[in-house]
């Protein structure tokens, strides 16, 4: 049953995205869903998120979390996801990939950082 | 409202033309594209096939990795971007020519050298490079007829990068494993009468100086029926550093203590069942390859002990001592690293590095030539760099544009270049002529139960782009 293009039976919370220019986007997040997904369906504009589609293979889903909200993520990453991480640009101690962290209902209201790319590092002229 | 860029080239849609269509080239079209609105690209490639060492590099175990083909597609798909495959620039058509029919030229022609060693031996059959290695099993045309003798019990690779790390595991893995990835058919069948079980790393400098990742070290380490081998006293020191060293190299470091001085019960099972095995050696550098008396096959490598000088790890200097040691082989694949060719003599080149050299993208001292990915940073990068690389690039390019610096006004684009190429008996290749390719080479692999078989032959592939249907 759709209602304004709204699924009324699936779980829904709100994530924004805080994007590297300071801009905040909110994106509407399906619980079960993971991180990667929900850029995607929002069509949130990251140049090159995303790049192996989920697989553990790239982190360009790079995402940044607050201390808090880090600390109540249902699921601590992997020697695996931590690995990928260890390659990502602006590496925080709050830092998960993307497509790692499924959307739970708890996580209404959280606001989550793009991290700085090498071209924003990189001023030209 | 319009936007400030388009109105930059007064009227006339900039043109851009990209050297190579590896992950340097297409994330650098991929962000031109999106940062102009009427901004047009044109990829040359000097193979028939797009992609570079995302089809002929990275292993064929990782399928994952080359997921971003996906996103290249799109880019390929934008009404503003045509590939212009089996054009060599520098021989079928010069920078500087292509300067003169563009608004701006971005170097994306990446790394295909491989250093050699320069040490007596070098040339004996069965000493190999990585690259042409890497090439073979990955159906690279040039590399596809490469003799490659696994009839010996050990193999050295020279080098502790990732790429190392590669070829070890392609010599190591379980041949019903390779046999559903998308390995060349050729390769394939050589690999399934190996006789190979002993593959030892060898690097010149210490545990805290390795190149490679984690990720592929802890691949090495849960490699079914193969036992990893790191001497406990290469590794026993690292311990009390840890805490000093940053966190990518922290736990990297961390890993390989645990590997060699205090392996978890799950490693020690594993390895004690193992067949095969691979071992890290350090602090050694290659001083000879060994003949075998009255034959032309190799007995081993001998190396040279290092010690390191220097306080600060990451620079750490490997220092040669008197002592010698010899390890006994069948097979060498040195693995020390890939460098740039200079493309045109026309582009300034640094030799010594292997790179085009410039600052933030800027080829140095010529107006209107960029340059990103390896040929521009060295081959340091994996493809996450890369693609933060040509994103800076490309930025640097729009910059340019706006600002009035790279403008050639009478930018002509491929409409100015392919009169040219008719003239020289050069015809390109487009982007849905490789997509034919793309289909037979996936129908061929689903017979054999793989993801594609690869075209291995010039000839055949342009056979199937060019062919009417
Ligand atoms: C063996 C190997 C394994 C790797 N595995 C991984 C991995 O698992 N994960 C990962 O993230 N990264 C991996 N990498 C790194 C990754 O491949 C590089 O970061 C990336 O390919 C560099 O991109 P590039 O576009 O600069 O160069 P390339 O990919 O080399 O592309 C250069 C392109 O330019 C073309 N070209 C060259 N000369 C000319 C000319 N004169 N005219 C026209 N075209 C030309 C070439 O044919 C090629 O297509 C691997 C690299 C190697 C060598
Ligand atoms: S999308 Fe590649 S690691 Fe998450």
């Amino acid at each position: 049953v759709e209602l304004e293009g709204i699924c009324v039976f699936c779980k829904q919370v709100s994530i924004t995205f805080v994007m590297n220019d300071g801009e905040k986007v909110e994106a509407k997040a399906k619980v079960g869903d993971n991180l990667l997904d929900v850029v995607i369906e929002n069509d949130i504009d990251i140049d090159g998120f995303g790049a192996c589609e989920g697989t553990l293979a790239c982190s360009t889903c790079h995402l940044i979390f607050k201390p808090k909200e880090y600390n109540q993520l249902p699921e601590p990453p992997t020697d695996e996801e931590l690995d990928m991480l260890d390659l990502a640009f602006d590496l925080q101690d709050t830092s998960r990939l993307g497509c790692q962290i499924i959307v739970t209902k708890g996580m209404e209201g959280w606001e989550v950082k793009v991290p700085a790319g090498v071209a924003d590092a990189r001023e030209p002229s | 409202q319009q936007c400030p860029l388009s109105t930059a080239s007064n009227g006339s849609p900039p043109q851009v033309a990209v050297i190579g269509s590896g992950p340097a080239g297409f994330y650098t079209a991929q962000a031109l594209l999106k940062g102009h609105p009427s901004l047009q690209v044109d990829l040359y490639e000097k193979l028939p096939i797009p992609f570079g060492l995302v089809r002929f590099g990275v292993a064929p175990d990782h399928p994952e990795v080359k997921n971003c083909i996906n996103s290249f597609t799109q880019t390929a798909h934008n009404e503003r971007f045509h590939f212009m495959g089996h054009v060599e620039v520098g021989k079928d058509v010069s920078v500087a020519e292509l300067q003169q029919a563009y608004t701006a030229v971005v170097l994306c022609n990446g790394s295909s050298n491989d250093r050699r060693l320069g040490i007596p031996g070098e040339d004996l059959p069965n000493v190999l490079s990585a690259r042409s290695f890497v090439g073979w099993y990955n159906g690279l045309p040039e590399d596809k007829d490469l003799v490659v003798d696994l009839d010996c019990d050990t193999a050295v690779v020279l080098g502790h990068g990732n790429v190392a790390l590669d070829v070890t595991r392609m010599l190591l893995t379980p041949i019903d494993l390779l046999a559903k990835t998308d390995i060349s058919q050729h390769a394939l069948e050589v690999l399934s009468t190996s006789n190979i079980r002993k593959v030892v790393v060898v690097g010149r400098r210490g545990p805290l100086q390795v190149s490679f990742t984690i990720k592929e070290l802890r691949e090495m380490i849960n490699l079914p029926r193969c036992r990893t081998v790191v001497r406990k006293e290469d590794v026993e020191d690292i311990k009390d550093k840890l805490d000093s060293l940053p966190r990518p190299r922290r736990r990297l470091s961390h890993l390989l203590y645990t590997a060699g001085a205090e392996p978890p019960q799950n490693y020690r099972d594993a390895w004690a069942e193992a067949t095969h095995e691979w071992e890290l050696r350090f602090l050694r550098s290659p001083v000879e390859v060994i003949q075998r008396s009255n034959s032309a096959q190799m007995e081993g490598v001998r190396f040279t002990v290092n010690r390191l000088e220097g306080t600060d790890f990451a620079k750490q200097k490997a220092v040669p001592t008197d002592e010698e040691e010899e390890i006994p082989c069948g097979l060498v694949l040195r693995s020390i690293g890939y460098e740039g060719v200079p493309i045109d003599d026309s582009v300034p080149f640094d030799a010594a590095r292997g790179v085009v050299p410039n600052q933030n993208g800027r080829v140095t001292g010529r107006p209107g030539l960029y340059c990103s990915g390896w040929i521009g940073q060295g081959p340091i990068f994996v493809i996450l760099g890369t693609m933060n690389d040509s994103f800076a690039t490309a930025k640097v390019v729009l910059h340019d544009i706006v600002e009035g610096r790279a403008i050639n006004k009478n930018a002509g684009g491929r409409e100015q270049i392919l009169p040219m190429l008719q003239q020289r008996g050069v015809k390109p290749v487009r982007f849905h002529q490789w997509e034919k390719v793309d289909k037979v080479e996936t129908v061929l692999g689903a017979e054999r139960g793989k993801p594609r078989e690869k075209i291995t032959s010039l000839q055949e592939m342009l056979q199937i782009a060019w062919s009417p249907v």
